[in-house]
């Protein structure tokens, strides 16, 4: 059956029909042509379809659409700054050359998303486990967790020196 | 797309036990963690579900009046963790639910879907049953309580009838204060896995703390359903901690009172020798932090 709804899409608000079988996955690759957001597992399992929803990570595969109602949807093109410059998670991954083939790089930008927004700092550990709902194939944890410590980093300096 | 026959989302909580009174094959789905991924795996393919996603009154941990703390069924695992009153008073259970999957299953799951699956596995179900939780549910009838010890019948079946909801986790002011806890999940990765064997205790120690005033030890996979050791529990109260025989009396109890089952998995032989080993080292350090007076609890 198919229902209106109205969520707000990387800022955007936005109105569409959703059949209520719809994963929030295809609504955004597929529909919204947001095609950041990686079919992977389709269960949860490997992160690639990480989007924030009210700044908090899901797996878009294991998510209704209907569900998004009056939510705020933030995916890797929301990050984009005015003139298209990349955030500074991104420059941060590119930097620490955190991305191999790419496929896992989306969702883990998310996740990056909502970690750094806490302003905390964390330690190597914490940010393993932090990330341990992502799985990259290539298995390049280690530029990864770079990329996250020094964004982490980054950010809690500064945070703490306004 | 999902192969969902029929969805029905509830307004509230009266609503769903109408729904699921007039469609005796409806599944009820919450954060969808578990369901949505078994219907994608064809188990549930076909079904008609009725959510009770976002239903406000299902969500939030809130202490009440007389130090009851009510945990609400649709509270997500990260909410649980985060939230100041559990941290404040009961952070085992913060701990144990943030061992659960990922982070970002944390961020949709909910404690009540662990609770209502029935499974042996979950992570908020041995923690809960060393605080003695009460679960209500809400149906036709009306209202009803039901200790969490008594509320699993075998594997993946419990007392919820078909058109009952769960609408809350209580837990009294008696079964937490003064208690320290801990929970403590094998499993053979540190994330995104399903335990092998999940033990929890929850410990209470005399003014002096010197002696051990209460005990409560609780498994997860160690038997069909999650258990409470409750012969062990009498065995060590009272005891001093540091009688070199306590943690071997632990240790023997708790193997005496277990039934694991050879999976894929792991082996029983296994499961009994991570009983002995979890259970002296959970209950360690429970004891430790009881002795600290870590939290005020």
């Amino acid at each position: 059956m198919l229902k209106i709804i109205t969520m707000t899409v990387n800022g955007k608000e936005t109105e569409l029909a959703v059949d209520d079988r719809e994963a929030l996955l295809d609504t955004l690759r597929n529909r919204l042509g947001l095609t950041s957001v990686k079919r992977g597992c389709e269960v949860g399992e490997c992160g690639a379809c990480t989007v924030l929803v009210d700044g908090e990570a899901i797996d878009s595969c294991i998510y209704l659409t209907m569900w998004a109602e009056g939510k705020h949807i933030m995916t890797v093109e929301g990050l984009k700054g005015r003139n298209g410059e990349l955030s500074p998670i991104q420059t941060a991954f590119v930097e620490e050359a955190a991305v191999q083939c790419g496929f896992c790089t989306p969702g883990l930008i998310m996740s990056a998303v909502e970690i750094v927004g806490t302003g905390k700092r964390y330690s190597r550990e914490e940010l393993k486990k932090l990330i341990s709902g992502h799985l990259c194939r290539c298995t390049g944890y280690e530029n990864i967790l770079n990329a996250m410590e020094r964004i982490v980093e980054e950010t809690y300096r500064t945070v703490n020196r306004e | 797309m999902y192969d969902i026959e029929k969805y029905y989302q509830a307004k509230d909580v009266e609503d769903a036990v109408r729904a699921l009174e007039e469609d005796a094959d409806a599944v009820v789905i919450s954060g969808g963690s578990d369901v949505l991924i078994k219907i994608r795996e064809g188990k549930l393919a076909g079904c008609s579900l009725v959510s009770i996603h976002g239903i406000p009154a299902l969500e939030g941990v809130r202490m009440e009046a007389d130090g009851t703390i009510v945990i609400g069924p649709a509270t997500t695992f990260s909410h649980i963790t985060y939230d100041s009153v559990i941290q404040k008073y009961i952070p085992a259970l913060g701990w144990a639910v943030d061992q659960v999957g990922g982070p970002q299953i944390r961020n949709i799951g909910t404690i009540g879907g662990n609770v209502c699956n029935g499974v042996t596995s979950a992570d908020s179900a041995a923690l809960l049953f060393t605080l003695n939780a009460v679960l209500e549910l809400t149906g036709p009838k009306g209202t009803r309580e039901i200790p969490v010890a008594e509320f699993y019948t075998g594997p993946g079946r419990t007392l919820r009838e078909h058109a009952e909801i769960l609408t809350a986790i209580k837990i009294t002011r008696e079964n937490y204060r003064g208690f320290y806890g801990h929970y403590t999940k094998y499993g053979k990765r540190n994330a995104m896995e399903i335990a092998t064997l999940g033990c929890a205790v929850h410990v209470k120690l005399s003014a002096d703390n010197m002696r051990i005033s209460e005990f409560r030890l609780g498994f997860g996979v160690a038997a069909p359903t999650p258990i409470r050791c409750f012969k062990t529990e009498e065995t060590v109260k009272g005891m001093a901690v540091t009688d070199p025989e306590l943690y071997e009396k632990i240790q023997e109890g708790a193997v005496s009172e277990v039934t694991p089952r050879s999976s894929w998995r792991a082996s029983r032989e296994f499961r009994l020798q991570l009983v002995r080993e979890l259970s002296v080292r959970t209950a360690k350090e429970a004891i430790e932090k009881a002795s600290g007076g870590e939290a005020d609890a």
